[in-house]
């Protein structure tokens, strides 16, 4: 199981248990978090699935693609340095402990 | 091997059935709801002789198809014309009829014009454009979903964001046709879009150069990109005439196709009143639902298998996005309009690499008409008879008689 910690939009702390394998976009929606949009189910068409990730962790995400940072610098909310596509990221052990946030808004 | 409709005659595949009919017919394309169920029934893909090429209706092998980009490719065509057999009616889209690596340079491109950064500075004009023509056609009572509303909001919204100086929202509308009933075969229904491009072509072409873009528009944006060398100054040209061909025609059909599903679930509109944050997944579901692009090819570019089917290579394959969208395996109750529903994973606006890349300014364009329904609107009533306007690749309305109540202060 992979612990990813969560600050949402409100400043409120909360942590899910995800299995390794799916996208952290899947896992976020499963577990209804609020703030994740991602109406494009993953294709990269929307960018409506961004979530911040903690500096620390950021190498453990992978590499970002060259559209995806293209993406990241047009995002309804403005790109911060730890700015991801959550559809992008794979879930797997070596992200157990995950920790990210929620930016205010998605379009 | 002989061509039929400009693509190779492959024949059937071993195990597909083979099914003889006509997916273009007039009362199939008005109706399809029954036609998507036998086609899912017979198998993962059916053989169609009158056309010579597979198709797929339900949701696992059309959302595979559709999405492997490399085994099934875009640019031979989204239609049936194979482009390395025969010319195509117009020089092909660099965006939607190209592979990668082709594909990613100018998609990095048209997704910047089209983020959701860029929606969010135009929400303001949006909602206000949508909020006083709402109230136009609340204060006419009685109206034509269609021509009164669905027509004339994006004809309107949409020239001003893009930045063009001149607009005909008529051209528009029949180059959006012109564009999607070319994809099918060459029946009544393409012939007559097609016949409008005399006057309409020159228009378009001409609305797409640079000295007819308003500086600040997303079009004039494309522009910059041949600045800096990124793209050549046609290629401007083409991407612009990309957006005139895909965004006006959709839009139109998303907005008449909503009005319907509200008026036809009257209960659906009730739970919208009392909840508006719902607004953008119901037009999700109206997506899911009604899916204004029906249909669209891929090409396989060698041979391969999906689902135990081996497809040689040559083989048109028609993606039914508005069957796999009703199929009962993928989504419970698939032919109930439910807005509360989970609906992601719908085929509606694609999947992959090629999944639309105006899908903000959609959601943006529908939901602002939405959200101005539910503030002034308090019911929504058939006066008559919806009809369906058969197309090759869109699912519109023709027209929508309607009854708008005002909903009191
Ligand atoms: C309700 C509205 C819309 C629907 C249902 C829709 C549907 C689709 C679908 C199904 C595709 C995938 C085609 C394929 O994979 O072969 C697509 C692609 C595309 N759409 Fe849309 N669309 C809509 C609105 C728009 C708008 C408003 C624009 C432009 C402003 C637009 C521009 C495009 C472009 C350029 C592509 C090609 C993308 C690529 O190949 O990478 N669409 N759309
Ligand atoms: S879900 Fe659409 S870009 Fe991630």
């Amino acid at each position: 199981m992979v612990n990813i910690r969560i600050t949402n939009t409100n400043g409120t702390e909360q942590s899910i248990e995800s299995k390794a394998g799916m996208s952290l976009m899947e896992a976020l929606r499963g577990a209804n978090i609020d703030g994740i949009v991602a109406e494009c189910g993953g294709s990269m068409s929307c960018a409506t699935c961004h979530v911040v990730v903690d500096t620390d962790w950021l190498t453990a995400t992978g590499e970002i693609s060259d559209m995806e940072d293209d993406m990241l610098d047009c995002t309804a909310t403005d790109r911060d340095p730890g700015s991801r596509l959550s559809c992008q990221i794979e879930l797997s052990e070596a992200l157990d402990g995950l920790q990210i946030s929620i930016p205010d808004n998605q379009f | 091997m002989g061509l039929i409709e400009g693509h190779l005659d492959v024949g059937a595949p071993e195990g597909v059935p083979i099914w003889d009919i006509d997916p273009y017919a007039t009362d199939v394309l008005e109706n399809p709801i029954e036609f998507y169920r036998e086609m899912r029934a017979k198998g993962p893909f059916v053989y169609i002789p009158r056309y010579a090429i597979l198709a797929c209706a339900r949701y696992a092998q059309t959302k595979e198809v559709f999405s492997d980009h490399e085994r099934f490719v875009s640019s031979r065509g989204v239609g049936l014309v194979d482009f390395k057999q025969t010319t195509p009616w117009r020089p092909p889209s660099i965006i939607l009829e190209v592979d990668p690596p082709e594909h990613t340079r100018v998609r990095r491109i048209m997704a910047k014009t089209l983020s959701p950064k860029v929606m969010r500075e135009q929400a303001s004009l949006l909602q206000s454009i949508a909020d006083q023509m709402v109230a136009e056609v609340v204060a006419m009572g009685e109206i034509d979903g269609v021509a009164d509303l669905a027509e004339r909001y994006p004809t309107t919204v949409f020239p001003r964001i893009l930045g063009l100086k001149k607009s005909n929202g008529r051209h528009l509308l029949d180059y959006g046709a012109m564009v999607f009933d070319a994809v099918g075969p060459d029946n009544e229904i393409r012939r007559a879009s097609l016949s409008k491009g005399e006057d309409v072509v020159p228009w378009i072409m001409k609305q797409c150069e640079r000295d007819n873009l308003i500086e600040g528009g997303l079009g004039a944006g494309i522009y910059t990109y041949a600045d800096s060398g990124d793209i050549s100054e046609k290629e401007a040209g083409l991407l612009v005439r990309s957006l005139l061909s895909a965004g006006v025609d959709t839009t139109v059909t998303g907005i008449g196709s909503l009005l319907y599903c509200l008026a036809e679930n009257p209960e659906q509109f009730e739970l919208l009143k009392d909840n508006p944050k719902l607004a953008r997944s119901a037009f999700e579901e109206v997506l899911r639902y009604t899916a204004p692009v029906h249909s669209f090819f891929r090409t396989s570019a060698g041979d391969t298998e999906v689902s135990g089917i081996k497809i040689q290579e040559n083989t048109k394959i028609l993606c039914m996005l508005g069957a796999a969208n009703r199929d009962e395996d993928h989504w419970p109750n698939a032919d109930k309009y439910d807005v509360t529903r989970d609906v992601q994973g719908h085929l509606g606006m694609g999947a992959g690499i090629h999944g639309c890349v105006g899908q903000n300014l959609a959601r943006a364009e529908v939901s602002a008409v939405l959200t101005a329904i539910l503030a002034q609107v308090d019911k929504i009533e058939f006066t008559g008879t919806a009809k369906w306007r058969p197309g090759n690749s869109i699912r519109a309305l023709a027209s929508l008689p309607i009854k708008l109540t005002k909903k009191e202060a």
